[in-house]
């Protein structure tokens, strides 16, 4: 990737984590652990890779996303703000009544939002199911779809996972957040999803793995993704639950927790550093 | 009088409505030689997809179809379409509005010798808690294909109900109309209405006619939508002729009984009388006998009549 690029990703990604962060403080709830991790992968697929329009946001042409593991809404929400699908200051109703920015995603009240997620496992059927109707009607969208390594021990992905590589979904490119960490802890001592890559591969997927925090490896990742013909994609991200706020990094315990006055006050002066640093 | 099943009617109908929408994909759950889907598959193998055993990811994948704006009807046996795959229509078809048709088949105890796993009796239970949910349940084949060809034109999540066992063919193909939410007449009378869905609806009008020597006036009311419910037409019957029997191949919790009971309770008190499954399982033989056993039949529907006006 030119460094141009991946300064200014880094910069979005620095002001989406702000705006994670922004959500969950104002809402006393929510989930920052895994939107902290999948907000680089966002940042990339929003402001890089996906054929989207802010002003058309249901154009028929344009590439899908499906955040199936929804508790990380936060992330997509501050993405789809940050590209201008709606205003940024509406982040801080997250989760409140009468908000647009439900607790998880919901397709019919969010510009921007193609599918409607929380319940683990679900996601990924849809998004098969928009690369089917793809593939089958001769569209050239692509359709991109991210899950949780806890969600993989939903019996339904693997049931998804079966029908895209039997129907040879070559246009549908699936992310596994590889965070490590549930609500109850660690994925291996709750229930362990590993070997994760193998699984795939002996589902009939093409299976890449990255550093979820590298934008040259990302970028690498989703164009090799492009280029597979026959076969449906995943790419395994080995990520950081939490990565950019020091003090959630890596904790279980960020998975569903807002900060306090004072973490959130730590929280956002980490990342402006952060971003001054890069803007400097 | 002819018999035909109405899931055969559904795949049947299926090869009319891809005429009209030729956006149709039609998915089955590897049971598309039961469902009858494979009438369809026989004549448009590019538009029917084989999801194999797994009812939950089908009904997603329905959802992803459907929010590309294409049509999509996802096939399977009620017990697993609206039992094992509930969450799913619930999540990812109801709450977000999204046009998926689920064709579930085997419905109710006519599917006979396969037993009580597979004899759905909950699932219009199941369906009608989803909001947004429209449930159309079929008398015939001529009312079927009609159904299945009116999708065409409606828009939004759809529970059709379909059964195994061939029943009798009493609607006249050449003047009938369908319309989604109405309920249908099909015999006037003042003393008591049977309101009936279903394969129940014949025995409902068999009964109405035997009971003519008796000197009982029944009014039979077809409801093929059990939601939305026609309330209009069943608040007019029940002022007209103040006493209710319910008839239906369903659990008395939570089916069309329950719908008519909670309507009548709220706007028109009168007795409610429901003939169904009376919160219990089935049981494996034939469907004909099993629906003599279990009282889904037109003395069946008579005995409940002569109960609810005290004969």
């Amino acid at each position: 990737m030119d460094n141009e690029l991946k300064k200014r990703l880094q910069i979005i990604a620095a002001k989406v984590r702000m705006g994670i962060i922004e959500g969950v403080y104002n809402a006393k709830s929510g989930h920052p652990g895994g939107s902290l991790s999948i907000a680089d992968t966002l940042t990339y697929l929003y402001f890089s890779l996906m054929n989207t329009d802010p002003e058309n946001p249901k154009m028929p042409e344009r590439d899908r996303f499906v955040l199936s593991k929804g508790h990380t809404a936060p992330a997509l929400y501050s993405v789809l703000a940050n590209c201008g699908f709606f205003p940024v200051d509406e982040l801080k109703t997250l989760r409140k009544s009468g908000s647009r920015l439900q607790g998880h995603p919901v397709m019919d009240k969010v510009p921007g939002v193609d599918m409607s997620t929380g319940s683990l496992g679900q996601g990924i059927s849809a998004a098969a199911g928009m690369a089917l109707s793809g593939k089958t009607s001769g569209d050239s969208y692509r359709v991109y779809a991210v899950l949780g390594d806890g969600e993989l021990q939903e019996g339904m992905v693997w049931e998804a996972a079966m029908f895209a590589a039997h129907h040879k979904l070559d246009n549908l490119c699936a992310i596994v957040d590889n965070n490590g960490l549930q609500i109850d802890g660690n994925i291996d001592d709750v229930m362990s999803p590993n070997p994760i890559d193998e699984k795939w591969k002996a589902f009939g997927w093409n299976v890449i793995c990255i550093d979820a925090h590298d934008f040259d490896q990302i970028e690498k990742a989703f164009y090799e993704a492009k280029c597979k013909e026959g076969q449906p994609t995943v790419i395994i991200q080995k990520s950081v639950k939490g990565k950019g706020v020091s003090f959630m990094e890596g904790l279980a315990g960020w998975h569903g927790a807002a900060p306090n006055d004072e973490q959130y006050a730590t929280a956002i002066s980490e990342l402006k550093a952060a971003l001054n640093e890069l803007e400097a | 009088m002819e018999k035909i099943a109405t899931r055969i009617s559904y795949g049947n109908a299926l090869n009319e409505l891809v005429k009209k929408r030729p956006d149709l994909f039609v998915l089955d759950s590897d049971v598309s030689c039961a469902t009858m889907t494979n009438i369809f598959q026989k004549a448009n193998p590019g538009r029917h997809f084989n999801c194999g055993i797994q009812e939950c990811n089908m009904l997603g994948v329905a959802a992803g179809i459907a929010s590309t704006g294409r049509l999509v009807f996802a096939s399977a046996f009620a017990m697993f379409a609206a039992g094992r795959a509930y969450e799913i229509a619930r999540n990812s078809i109801g709450y977000p509005k999204l046009n998926v048709k689920i064709g579930a088949t085997h419905a109710g105890i006519s599917v006979g010798e396969d037993g009580a796993s597979h004899q759905c009796c909950e699932d219009i239970a199941l369906m009608r808690t989803i909001p947004g949910m429209t449930i159309i349940n079929p008398a015939d084949d001529v009312e079927a294909k009609a159904a299945v060809i009116a999708m065409a034109d409606y828009e939004g999540p759809t529970y059709l109900r379909f059964g195994r066992l061939p029943v009798p063919v009493f609607n006249d193909p050449d003047t009938y109309k369908f319309e989604v939410g109405k309920g249908v007449t099909l015999r006037d009378g003042d003393d008591i209405t049977i309101i009936a869905t279903g394969l129940l609806v014949y025995p409902a009008l068999e009964a109405a006619e035997e009971l003519v020597k008796e000197g009982v006036n029944a009014r039979v009311i077809n409801i093929h939508t059990i939601k939305p419910l026609d309330e209009q037409l069943v608040l007019k019957a029940v002022k007209e002729t103040g006493k209710i029997v319910v008839a239906e191949e369903h659990s008395v919790i939570g089916g069309l009984g329950s719908a008519v009971a909670e309507l009548v309770a709220e706007k028109c008190p009168v007795p409610v009388h429901k003939l169904g499954i009376n919160d219990t399982y089935g049981y494996s033989g034939p469907a004909v006998q099993l629906l003599e056993e279990f009282g889904l039949t037109t003395a069946g529907v008579i005995a409940t009549i002569k109960k609810a006006i005290g004969k």
